[in-house]
C-alpha cells in the first residue's frame, strides 16, 4: 500500500483532477500492486451495480391498502364515506363543466394543430408484431378510471332506488359523466391521431386525473347520502 | 429490416410506424398512475407498488435491517401515498420514491438504537469485515459482506455504488462533507474487494 492507494476510488470514478490523474496513470504503469487493487475495486463496483433486488417474502400490499384506506381489490366506498364531504352538487357540476371545457378544448386544439400540420406527428399504419402501441398506457388508465365510474354508478342506482338522491341530481351527474367520457374519448382519438405528441400524453393524463378526482368527490358525496 | 429513425420505423414512402422505447412507455404509464393515485385511485397506487416494491424492500434490507424491512417498506409506501400531492413529475416517480425511502430509512436510523459499534465506524470493524473469508459461499455473498460493513461506510456504498447517488447528494442526505462520503466509499470498497477474489 502506498500514497496512491487511497486515491484509487476517485481514479476509478473519474473524479481525480487532471494533474493527479496523469500522475496516477504513470504510477499504475509501474506498480503492479496498485494496478491489481484498482482491478479489484473495479470488480466491487461492477458487483454492486449487478445486485438484484428481491421482493419481500410476503405480499405487503394488503397491509398498505388497509393503512391508506383502500381495499386490497378496489377503492372502497366505505373508505370514501370516512372522508370529509367538501363539495356540493352545484360545485361538482361546476367541476365537471370545467373538466369538460379543458378536456374538449385541449383535444380540439391538438386536432386542429394536426389538421394545420403543426406540432409533431407521424402517419401511423398498423405496426409489426411486437411494436408497442403509444396509447397502451392511456388505455390502461382509462380502464382503471372506468372501474371507478362503475362504483359511482352503482351508488347512484342505490341512491335512486332508496329515494335518498333525487332524480335531478342523478340525471345531472349522469350527464356530467357522459360528457366527461366524451372528453376522454376525444382526447384518446387525438392521441391515436398523433401518438408522438408529448402535449397529448400530458393532456390525457391530466384529463384522466381530473376525471378520477371528479368521480372520487362524487362518490364521496353520493355515499354520504346513501 | 427497415431503418429505425428516432423511434419511427419506415417501411415505405409515406408510411411510418412508431416503435416506442419500452422504457418511455413505462415512464408514461407511471406518470399516469402517479396522477391517478394522487387523486385517490388505489388501483393505480397498487400498480406503482408492484413495480417498485422489490427495489424499496431491498434498499431497506441492505441499509437498515432485514427484520425491519417489511414494516419499514409499508411505512415508506404509506408515506408516499400521503405525499403524492407533492410529486410534480419533474423526476421519474421511481426516483422520487427512492429519495423518499432513503429519507425515511435515515430518519429511522436516528430513532432506533442500532449497533453502537457500527454507528461509530470503528476501523477495527472495517478490518473485520474485510478479513472474513471462511467459506466459499461468503466469498461470493457480496450482500452478506455489505451487511458487515460499518454503518456509515455501508450507507455510502449502497447509495453511491448500488443506487447511483452522487457524493454531493449523499453528503446532503447524511449530513456529512462530500470528502467524508468519498473516504467512506473507498474504505467500503477496499473492505469488500477481498470477498470477490
Amino acid at each position: 500500500m502506498d500514497i496512491w492507494t487511497d486515491r484509487l476510488s476517485e481514479y476509478l470514478d473519474g473524479t481525480l483532477a487532471g494533474g493527479e490523474r496523469a500522475a496516477l496513470d504513470a504510477h499504475l504503469a509501474g506498480c503492479a500492486a496498485c494496478a491489481a487493487t484498482l482491478e479489484e475495486l473495479r470488480q466491487v463496483v461492477a458487483r454492486a451495480r449487478g445486485l438484484e433486488d428481491q421482493p419481500p417474502a410476503a405480499d405487503l400490499w394488503p397491509g398498505i391498502a388497509e393503512r391508506i384506506g383502500v381495499s386490497a381489490e378496489v377503492v372502497s366506498l366505505a373508505a370514501r364515506r370516512a372522508r370529509r364531504v367538501a363539495f356540493s352538487i352545484p360545485q361538482l357540476i361546476a367541476a365537471g363543466l370545467a373538466l369538460i371545457v379543458l378536456g374538449s378544448g385541449g383535444a380540439w386544439l391538438a386536432l386542429q394543430q394536426r389538421a394545420r400540420g403543426e406540432g409533431r406527428s407521424v402517419d401511423l399504419r398498423p405496426g409489426p408484431a411486437g411494436a408497442i402501441t403509444l396509447v397502451s398506457w392511456a388505455d390502461s388508465a382509462i380502464v382503471s378510471s372506468n372501474a371507478d365510474v362503475l362504483v359511482l354508478r352503482a351508488a347512484l342506482d342505490e341512491g335512486r332506488r332508496s329515494g335518498r338522491i333525487d332524480s335531478t341530481t342523478v340525471r345531472v351527474l349522469e350527464q356530467s359523466l357522459a360528457t366527461i367520457d366524451s372528453a376522454v374519448a376525444q382526447a384518446r382519438r387525438a392521441l391515436q391521431a398523433d401518438p408522438n405528441s408529448v402535449y397529448l400524453h400530458q393532456h390525457i393524463a391530466q384529463t384522466l386525473r381530473r376525471k378520477s378526482e371528479f368521480v372520487r368527490r362524487a362518490s364521496t358525496l353520493v355515499s354520504a347520502r346513501t | 429490416m427497415p431503418p429505425i429513425q428516432g423511434g419511427v420505423q419506415t417501411s415505405g414512402p409515406g408510411v411510418a410506424t412508431l416503435v416506442r422505447d419500452p422504457a418511455t412507455t413505462a415512464a408514461d404509464a407511471e406518470a399516469a398512475d402517479a396522477a391517478l393515485a394522487a387523486s385517490g385511485d388505489g388501483r393505480a397506487f397498487e400498480r406503482l407498488y408492484r413495480v417498485h416494491v422489490a427495489r424499496i424492500h431491498s434498499l431497506v434490507r441492505r441499509m437498515l435491517d432485514a427484520d425491519e424491512a417489511d414494516d419499514l417498506t409499508q411505512d415508506i409506501f404509506v408515506r408516499a401515498w400521503d405525499k403524492l400531492n407533492t410529486f410534480r413529475g419533474e423526476a421519474a416517480f421511481g426516483t422520487w420514491l427512492h429519495r423518499l425511502a432513503v429519507n425515511v430509512i435515515l430518519a429511522r436510523r436516528k430513532r432506533v438504537a442500532v449497533d453502537r459499534r457500527r454507528r461509530h465506524d470503528d476501523p477495527a470493524v472495517l478490518e473485520e469485515a474485510s478479513g472474513r473469508r471462511e467459506t466459499p459461499e461468503m466469498t461470493v455473498d457480496v450482500e452478506a459482506a455489505i451487511g458487515r460493513l460499518p454503518d456509515g461506510a455501508r450507507q455510502v456504498f449502497l447509495l453511491h455504488d448500488v443506487a447511483g447517488y452522487r457524493h454531493e447528494e449523499i453528503a446532503e442526505l447524511l449530513g456529512v462533507a462530500p470528502g467524508t462520503s468519498k473516504s467512506q466509499l473507498h474504505h467500503a470498497r477496499m473492505a469488500l474487494r477481498r470477498h470477490l477474489q
